[in-house]
């Protein structure tokens, strides 16, 4: 009774040998593909072969696909926080200008380094 | 048909079953990963802001990364990645031989990997090609190159010490296995050893062609 069957976490060798080997020839379409160039779709290739490998590792090697749902629950969920985190921060830093002018200004003007001195863009920010 | 008969000596009190044991210690193993994979991606989060503010800065300085050894350093990972799963592999199936030569394997590897980060590694120090003030070289135009250098560090150096970090842990299954702690009833420390390792190359996956391959 307590002899309960892990019938889902023995996976054959050959599917870690075949992944291992679909890792190394993406490993090499990847560093062919940054030869080529495709503009800005490199990024998007090497991000993309990099996804991809990655579910690989996730699914096979770290068990993913065979284990409990609640694994693949939490890596997900790490994954999306990620995504919304740098994905609105790319929206504030790329697109701020958008809503308003930007305009360097300091922080707190009372601060040191700006008394005295001449403006920020002109040599060194800092005292004489 | 239970209560303490037969229980086996791993099993901690706390626990019903060996099972329950196992899918505690992994999820918490998992939440740890969590953790993580946002630590690093606060770094990749600086490396989008720096690469969108600078892409040519970016893409002059990524050409003075060496992708031979960063490729070369990824299929050193990938193997790793490979023995640690057939290590593994081999404690299910109580081959315990099996098991300690294929996590010696992986410590070679991840030895191998660190090796190759500190030619590197010295190269760019020899160079200058150092973070923010330290940063002395003249060779790459664009504004502000010591930026890639520091997100280069930051991301890479952090990496290493995970890398180290892994090497210690693997370690510490592979005395364990030899002292005989491990078989097809109970290998959950190497299990999770394997999942840390995974996500050391995952992590190295992304970091590869972010730097070597397209700045």
């Amino acid at each position: 009774m307590s002899k309960k069957d892990h019938q889902e976490h023995v996976i054959p060798l050959m599917v870690y040998l075949a992944v291992g080997a679909a890792l190394l020839v993406l490993t090499v379409i990847t560093v062919a593909v940054s030869y080529v160039n495709l503009g800005p779709f490199n990024l998007v290739v090497a991000i993309g072969i990099a996804t991809f490998k990655a579910m690989l590792v996730a699914l096979f090697f770290m068990h993913l696909l065979y284990d409990n749902k609640l694994f693949m629950a939490v890596f997900l969920s790490g994954l999306m926080f990620l995504g919304v985190f740098i994905i609105l921060t790319m929206f504030d830093t790329m697109k701020r200008d958008m809503i308003y002018d930007e305009v360097a200004k300091p922080i707190n003007p009372k601060a040191v380094i700006y008394q005295e001195s001449a403006p920020p863009t002109d040599q060194t920010g800092g005292q004489q | 048909m239970d209560v303490a008969t037969d229980r086996p000596a791993y099993l901690a009190e706390h626990f019903t079953d060996a099972e329950q044991q196992k899918e505690s210690a992994k999820l918490g193993m998992w939440v740890f990963l969590l953790t993580e994979i946002l630590l690093f991606g606060g770094l990749f989060c600086a490396y989008a802001i720096y690469r969108a503010w600078y892409p040519d800065m970016f893409y002059n300085a990524h050409k003075h990364l060496d992708v031979v050894l960063g490729a070369v350093n990824t299929v050193v990972l990938i193997l790793s990645s490979v023995t640690v799963a057939l290590a593994i592999h081999a404690i299910q199936h109580n081959k315990r031989k099996q098991s300690i030569i294929f996590l010696t394997v992986t410590l070679l590897f991840a030895a191998t990997f660190l090796v190759i980060k500190y030619f590197e590694y010295s190269h760019k120090i020899h160079l200058g090609m150092l973070p923010g003030k330290f940063y002395t070289y003249t060779g790459i135009e664009g504004t502000n190159p010591h930026i890639f250098f520091t997100i280069y560090f930051t991301m890479t150096g952090l990496h290493g010490l995970h890398v180290l970090a892994g090497m210690i842990v693997i370690g510490w299954v592979l005395i364990r296995t030899i002292k005989g702690h491990f078989n097809s009833e109970y290998y959950t420390p190497v299990e999770n050893a394997g999942l840390y390792w995974h996500l050391v190359d995952m992590i190295w996956i992304y970091l590869f062609p972010l730097l070597y391959l397209v700045g």
